[in-house]
């Protein structure tokens, strides 16, 4: 890269520098002054849409939005005077003269961008005529909630949707002030192409996309005498539940979640860690069976409920390269109502089984086919994202900070460093590759950090030398990134070349499940580091981190699921895909 | 990457050859659904799920396209279309009063259609005839120095 | 201003400069002298038609009297005892003369414009000859600089400049862009244009393109225009066909092809982000600029993007030379300007009057001033972004900065003329509904904040106003003209504010004392039965649909205002002109 050019101009008097490209309002955050935005954030495009960071700069007799303009030579701004901030305030009083006043019915009451500038510019009543609108929420999906009447249209579920993920089920739909965010031509989101990976909502500044709240659910399941309610807690919540309680972002918190759990009234407390392990085993097996056998390559990960839609609807010519292996959630699910029911003696039926989930599209999975059902029943009953059990532990009164740590029910609850590395983006593939090596040369890595995959480069691809068998493989993040890479896989198989990759890693949600739809809100690429930051020490604490090397994993296969890839570890462990056609309505 | 869906609706040869001749060229949505209007009369549901197809664009897209320009109808208008000007010199010569008298005659509102599904009328912005204000237009055919008197004589030829 | 009056020296076209010249540096000289305060302004105006070919005529204004000059004595003479002593000169007064002068609409009406010939035989592509083979891309641009030409889409940007900007922006390819979206309601200069002449826009666009360096060029055009449509095609492939366009024109290395493209039925894609967006298929939602279409444009591409009037300057200006035209006009507006005249005139039409021009002279002179014994009341320019300019202006010169000056702008050149009969809040509303219904929705100040002006002003028409309304509505109109993204919404504001302006008083008796005087704000207005002339036929009764009217054959008819709906049914119904409302 050439050397960027460095610009010099002032801020409310004060000199800055900063690379060419910088816009004011990053520019102005380098003097420690924030102006506040609405529209605006920064995985995304500017849309330009709210107005309210405007500026002045000198020689301009209009006002500038900083979020959308770079700085320049020589440049003087001011961010705040009592013209801009009058103009700022008329502009949200414009927004709140179309919003319906309910923040305490709200999802994000307390953690709401407009609620918060409301606050600090001290609207204390519309002065205008006020509109509600009155659009139908949508509820279809059963886990993304659209609720049009919140919606400011700042923009950001479109962006994310169209060009984070690619997937096209946003989109502005009218003109003026009849504009509103809708799937196509105004159906429901179930039937739009929607894969349910909730980054709209992550995104949306307001309580106008959430996720479907199931809590009440749980609080029920937890009442009830005759349910014994068992729970797993999936690695990327683990560094993320502490932004609610005020912890440093990646704060690994494990064992107090243990604890909360127990308190919270779970009788068996399970850690999908455990279960990635499993999962672990069961794809570095398929893998490698393909990889000596001459199988389908290259094989392409399966954990993220988002990702199947994705290529179940988009990417079909691709379902062969699928691994057939069932996420950690429901591999953990179908083995507490099978193998954890058989050696307790507890009737499945009794079982209800909650899943903390970083993720939205987790709570579509456990009903996606009926392989979900393979305990004869529905193996995961419930899945709470991570938002949701913060409330749940604010609503349970349980002093989250002070309570010591617990440990988990060791049957399904210990696990490798593998297994909590699936939290981030390239942590699959990573624990995949420790295994694998293993399988093959019967040895472990000397250095099992493969730092090849980790980061949050869109795309990132590497070479792993298996004792002089190389092994490629590719991690994709963030839908929008997969074309890339099968775009190679295809092209190859067109000209009758070798595949370019042997195994990929996809992740719907940029930086894999630690920047999950259901995470605490606010995510940048700033957190997704300090989240990933956390797991991969999480990692390094573990005393094993290999999949394979774990010694409860081990135990599992020999009293109940044989072999990896057994007839019995088929039937509970892995899945099948089809086609789904979308707009079917 | 391509919206699958299953429609069995087919677009007419002349808008399939349309589309060949527009396919490769980038930014041909509007175009290519100016042509399946003209075709059609309005954009059907079953015609932009074709084109989704066809020009590889996702639905979504379309119909935010569709749904912001006004020119674009979704449902099928009346045989004959009456567009009634409210441009500038028409408003101040009348234009608001002859759309109330027609509203009147035809007993339907501005985007709607007869029961008999011969009418429809929607209100436009000025169609360049300002000179002839107040103007309305059927099916192309300008009317103008419009009187409110004169409406249902003409609407009666249409009706005949 | 700080100009209280201005001479305007006539010259018929572009003959009779040196004779001028003589006489404008007299009166300069003169009035050097005589008014060292400089508080005149001359001015080099051009006219159309035949002039005394022994006198020039000159024009003051605002006295709007014009004399006729031989010599520079006469100069000395109009200075001295007009200017400085306000007597009269009689003996060289003169009559208004037709002040019509035609730049863009040469050709209209005079050629055929499907046959490429008769525009041909009008040193029809020669300006493209000219540059193609005599001329650098840089002496292209430094010729339409010199020449001052200013955009004719709204905002009147040089257009020279914006020539440079595209010239040195880095790209390997470059387009451009006719804006043909004319959508302000009320004008059809551009239309006329297309229509009447659409080989001097592609020859204007090949030029464009020769400058910038661009060899392709997109025509992005209202569908509501088909003739214009097929005009254009037509004389692309008769352009085509005899290799004025396409490859290696006229025998040369450039080549310049050009794609028409319709709009869809959104007046915010004339704004050029907007417009570009949908020439790419996409919602017509402005974007932030910077980054200028100069710079970042179609498909990313540098673009130029030029409105037709602009354009149709052009190849003139090429021919003809820049210090031909830079000779028209005033001394930062040069040239001549279309302007759509409608509304309450006798003779609406198109009108090309020098820049400099006076608004009286436009709406009396050339448009035979207000029809039906009806008094002028207001002029809007500028259509939907401009204001409403009061009689007491009538005078002023048309430039862009006069304009502006006066709360209102040039606009693309629609001209609405109202007169008595029409109330102030009433033509304020209509603007408004066409603002929001063409807001695209994408920023809020624009969405809402439009919205909320329209519903104080339907407020107000109904009755319902409230002094406190108008400070509500200057506070949002503010805001929308700082923290609107683009020119739509930053200007939405603009009619009510220079109505509130110049017309205040009629905003008050709306509020205050519920009265529209031109009778426009039906909800204002009150129903009564005048005896006198009433037949008794008792028709009112039964079609009042809020049975407001009381009263049989016998004792006669009566209108309960209290009840009334203003729904006028029984003002329309009445055969017997009874019912007097007011
Ligand atoms: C809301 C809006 C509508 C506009 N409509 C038109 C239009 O219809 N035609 C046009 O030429 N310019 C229109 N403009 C101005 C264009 O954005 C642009 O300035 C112009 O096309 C540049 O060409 P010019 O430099 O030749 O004037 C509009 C601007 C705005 C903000
Ligand atoms: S979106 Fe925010 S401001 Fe709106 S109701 Fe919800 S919490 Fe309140
Ligand atoms: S913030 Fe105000 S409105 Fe909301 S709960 Fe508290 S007192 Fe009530
Ligand atoms: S959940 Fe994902 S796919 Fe669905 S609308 Fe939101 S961003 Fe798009
Ligand atoms: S739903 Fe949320 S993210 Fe989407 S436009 Fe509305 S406010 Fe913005
Ligand atoms: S990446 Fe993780 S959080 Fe995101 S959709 Fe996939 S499984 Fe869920
Ligand atoms: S000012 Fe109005 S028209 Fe322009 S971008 Fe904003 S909403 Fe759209
Ligand atoms: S309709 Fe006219 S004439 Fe007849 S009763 Fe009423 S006011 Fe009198
Ligand atoms: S205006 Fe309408 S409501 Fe009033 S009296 Fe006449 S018919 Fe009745
Ligand atoms: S934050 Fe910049 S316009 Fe919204
Ligand atoms: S946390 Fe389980 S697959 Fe992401
Ligand atoms: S305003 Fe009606 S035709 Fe122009």
């Amino acid at each position: 890269m050439t050397e960027t050019k460095m610009i010099k101009a002032k801020i409310n008097d004060i000199p800055v520098e900063v690379p060419a490209g910088t816009t004011i309002l990053d520019a102005a955050r380098k003097i420690h002054v924030n102006i506040p935005t609405l529209c605006k954030h920064p995985d995304l495009n500017a849309t330009a849409g709210c107005g309210i960071c405007i500026v002045k700069v000198k020689g301009s007799n209009k006002l500038l939005r900083s979020c959308c303009t770079d700085i320049s030579e020589g440049m003087e701004v001011t961010t705040h005077d009592s013209e801009i901030i009058q103009v700022r305030k008329t502009v949200l009083e414009l927004i709140l003269s179309n919003h319906p006043d309910d923040c305490l019915h709200c999802g994000r009451n307390t953690n709401c961008e407009l609620q918060n500038l409301a606050a600090h510019f001290v609207i204390r009543g519309v002065p205008f005529h006020t509109y509600k609108n009155s659009l139908p929420k949508d509820f279809s999906t059963g886990n993304i909630v659209l609720v049009p009447n919140k919606c400011i249209l700042c923009g950001r579920c479109v962006d994310v949707c169209q060009n984070i993920q690619n997937v096209w089920a946003l989109n502005f739909v009218g003109r003026g002030i009849s504009t509103r965010i809708a799937p196509a031509g105004d159906i429901l989101l179930a039937d739009s192409p929607c894969v349910r990976c909730g980054q709209c909502a992550a995104h949306c500044p307001t309580g106008a996309i959430v996720e479907y709240d199931n809590t009440y659910d749980v609080w029920h399941a937890l009442h009830d005498k005759d349910k014994y309610c068992i729970v797993q807690i999936a690695p990327a919540v683990r560094v993320a539940i502490g932004e609610a309680f005020g912890y440093e972002p990646g704060e690994l918190l494990t064992n107090k979640l243990y604890a909360v759990l127990k308190k919270l009234g779970f009788k068996t407390v399970f850690d999908t860690n455990f279960s990635a392990d499993v999962t672990i085993i069961e794809e570095a097996t398929e893998f490698v069976s393909r990889f000596t056998t001459g199988g389908t390559l290259p094989l392409i990960t399966s954990c993220c409920p988002s990702w199947v839609d994705f290529m179940e609807k988009y990417q079909i010519d691709m379902i062969d390269h699928f691994s057939t292996c069932k996420s950690p959630q429901q591999m953990m699910g179908a083995l507490t109502k099978t193998y954890f029911a058989e050696k307790e003696g507890i009737d499945p039926k009794k079982i209800f089984m909650v899943s903390i989930m970083p993720c939205t599209a987790k709570k579509y999975e456990i009903s996606r086919t009926k392989d979900m059902s393979a305990s004869g029943i529905q193996d995961t009953d419930a899945v709470l994202t991570t938002r949701e059990l913060s409330r749940m532990i604010k609503q349970s009164g349980i002093d989250f900070k002070n309570l010591p740590g617990d440990d988990p029910d060791h049957i399904m609850g210990d696990y490798s460093g593998a297994g909590t590395i699936f939290a981030a983006t390239g942590g699959v593939m990573e624990a995949a590759i420790r295994t694998a090596y293993h399988y093959v040369t019967g040895e472990n890595l000397k250095d099992v950090n493969v730092e090849a995959v980790r980061g949050l480069k869109g795309v990132k691809e590497g070479v792993i030398d298996i004792k002089g068998t190389k092994v490629k493989v590719a991690v994709a993040h963030g839908l929008g990134n997969v074309e890339y890479v099968l775009n190679k896989v295809k092209e190859a198989k067109l000209k009758g070349e070798e595949p370019p990759y042997h195994f990929i890693e996809v992740m719907a949600c940029p930086g894999g499940c630690v920047g999950g739809g259901g995470q605490p809100y606010g995510v940048t690429d700033y957190l997704r580091t300090e989240r990933a930051a956390g797991i991969y020490k999480d990692d390094v604490d573990q005393e094993i981190r290999c999949s394979h090397d774990n010694p409860m994993i081990k135990k599992l296969y020999q009293e109940y699921l044989g072999e990896p890839g057994s007839k019995k570890a088929h039937h509970l462990l892995h899945t099948h895909y089809e086609p789904k056609p979308v707009y079917i309505k | 990457m391509k919206e699958q869906s299953n429609t069995s609706f087919t677009l007419s040869p002349a808008v399939l050859e349309y589309i060949d001749k527009w396919k490769d060229k980038p930014g041909n949505l509007i175009m290519t659904l100016h042509k399946v209007q003209e075709e059609y009369g309005y954009v059907p549901r079953s015609a932009a799920l074709q084109l989704t197809e066809l020009l590889d664009i996702p639905l979504a897209k379309i119909y935010g396209v569709l749904t912001f320009y006004h020119l674009f109808k979704l449902k099928k208008p009346g045989k004959y279309l009456i567009q009634v000007c409210i441009g500038t010199a028409c408003y101040l010569n009348g234009g608001e009063d002859i759309l109330q008298e027609l509203e009147h005659i035809l007993g339907i509102g501005v985007n709607q259609t007869t029961p008999d599904e011969l009418f429809s009328i929607e209100a436009v912005r000025c169609i360049g005839c300002c000179g002839l204000s107040p103007v309305m237009n059927i099916n192309g055919e300008i009317f103008g120095k419009l009187k409110k008197e004169d409406l249902a004589k003409i609407i009666a030829q249409y009706t005949k | 201003m700080s100009f209280n009056r201005y001479i305007l020296i006539y010259r018929e076209s572009d003959a009779g400069v040196d004779k001028n010249e003589n006489l404008f540096d007299a009166f300069m000289k003169e009035l050097g002298e005589k008014d060292p305060s400089n508080s005149v302004q001359v001015v080099d105006a051009v006219m159309n038609g035949k002039a005394d070919p022994d006198s020039t005529l000159v024009k003051i204004i605002p006295d709007n009297i014009y004399f006729k000059c031989k010599d520079p004595v006469d100069a000395i003479k109009i200075v001295d005892d007009f200017i400085i002593k306000n007597n009269p000169v009689k003996k060289l007064e003169a009559a208004a003369n037709n002040i019509q002068y035609r730049i863009v609409l040469r050709n209209c009406g005079v050629i055929d414009p499907e046959n490429i010939n008769e525009y041909i035989a009008r040193e029809g592509y020669s300006a493209l000859e000219k540059v193609l083979f005599d001329m650098t891309p840089d002496e292209v641009i430094a010729e339409i600089k010199k020449s001052g030409l200013r955009g004719r889409g709204g905002a009147g940007f040089p257009t020279g400049n914006k020539w440079a900007f595209t010239q040195q922006a880095v790209g390997d390819v470059k387009y451009v862009v006719c804006n043909a979206d004319e959508g302000d309601p009320g004008a059809y200069m551009d239309r006329s244009t297309l229509e009447g002449d659409p080989n001097s826009i592609i020859e204007a666009m090949a030029i464009a393109g020769y400058a910038v360096g661009a060899s392709k060029g997109y025509i992005y055009i209202r569908a509501e225009y088909p003739l214009a449509i097929k005009r254009l095609e037509i004389a692309i492939s008769q352009a085509t066909e005899m290799g004025l366009m396409g490859k290696n024109i006229m025998g040369s290395d450039f080549s310049f092809e050009i794609e028409i493209r319709y709009g869809a039925g959104a007046f915010v894609c004339g704004e050029e982000t907007a417009l570009l967006a949908s020439l790419q298929g996409e919602r017509g939602m402005p974007k932030p600029r910077p980054p200028f279409p100069a710079v970042k444009g179609l498909w990313g591409k540098p673009t130029v993007i030029n409105n037709v009037e602009t354009l149709a300057n052009i190849p003139v200006i090429i021919i003809k030379g820049s210090d031909w035209f830079n000779r028209i006009g005033t001394e930062k507006s040069k040239g001549t300007k279309v302007f759509a005249v409608t509304g309450k005139v006798k003779n609406s039409g198109l009108v090309e009057v020098p820049m400099g021009t006076t608004l009286r002279d436009i709406i009396f002179t050339v448009s035979g001033g207000i029809g039906n014994n009806r008094k002028f009341k207001a002029v809007q320019t500028g259509g939907p972004s401009g204001g409403v300019i009061p009689e007491k202006f009538l005078d002023t010169p048309i430039d862009y900065e006069n304009l502006v000056a006066l709360g209102s702008m040039m606009g693309s050149g629609g001209m609405i003329v109202m007169d008595e009969d029409d109330c102030m809040v009433d033509v304020n509303k209509f603007y408004l509904q066409f603002s929001v219904d063409e807001s695209c929705g994408k920023c809020a100040p624009c969405r809402l904040g439009g919205r909320q002006l329209l519903t104080y002003l339907q407020d107000i028409a109904k009755g319902n106003g409230d002094l406190k309304d108008i400070d509500k509505m200057k506070r949002i109109g503010n805001a929308m003209q700082k923290a609107s993204l683009c020119g739509l919404g930053q200007t939405t504001s603009n009619p009510i504010q220079s109505a509130l302006k110049y017309f205040y008083d009629e905003y008050e008796e709306h509020i205050v004392h519920k009265k529209c005087r031109a009778g426009k704000c039906l909800e204002l207005l009150t129903y009564t039965i005048n005896p006198e002339k009433c037949s008794r036929c008792g028709i009112c009764k039964r079609v009042c649909p809020a049975s407001a009217i009381s009263g049989d054959r016998e004792s006669g008819f009566a209108i309960d205002n209290a009840v009334c709906i203003k729904c006028g049914e029984c003002y329309n119904r009445c055969k017997f002109d009874a019912i007097d409302r007011g």
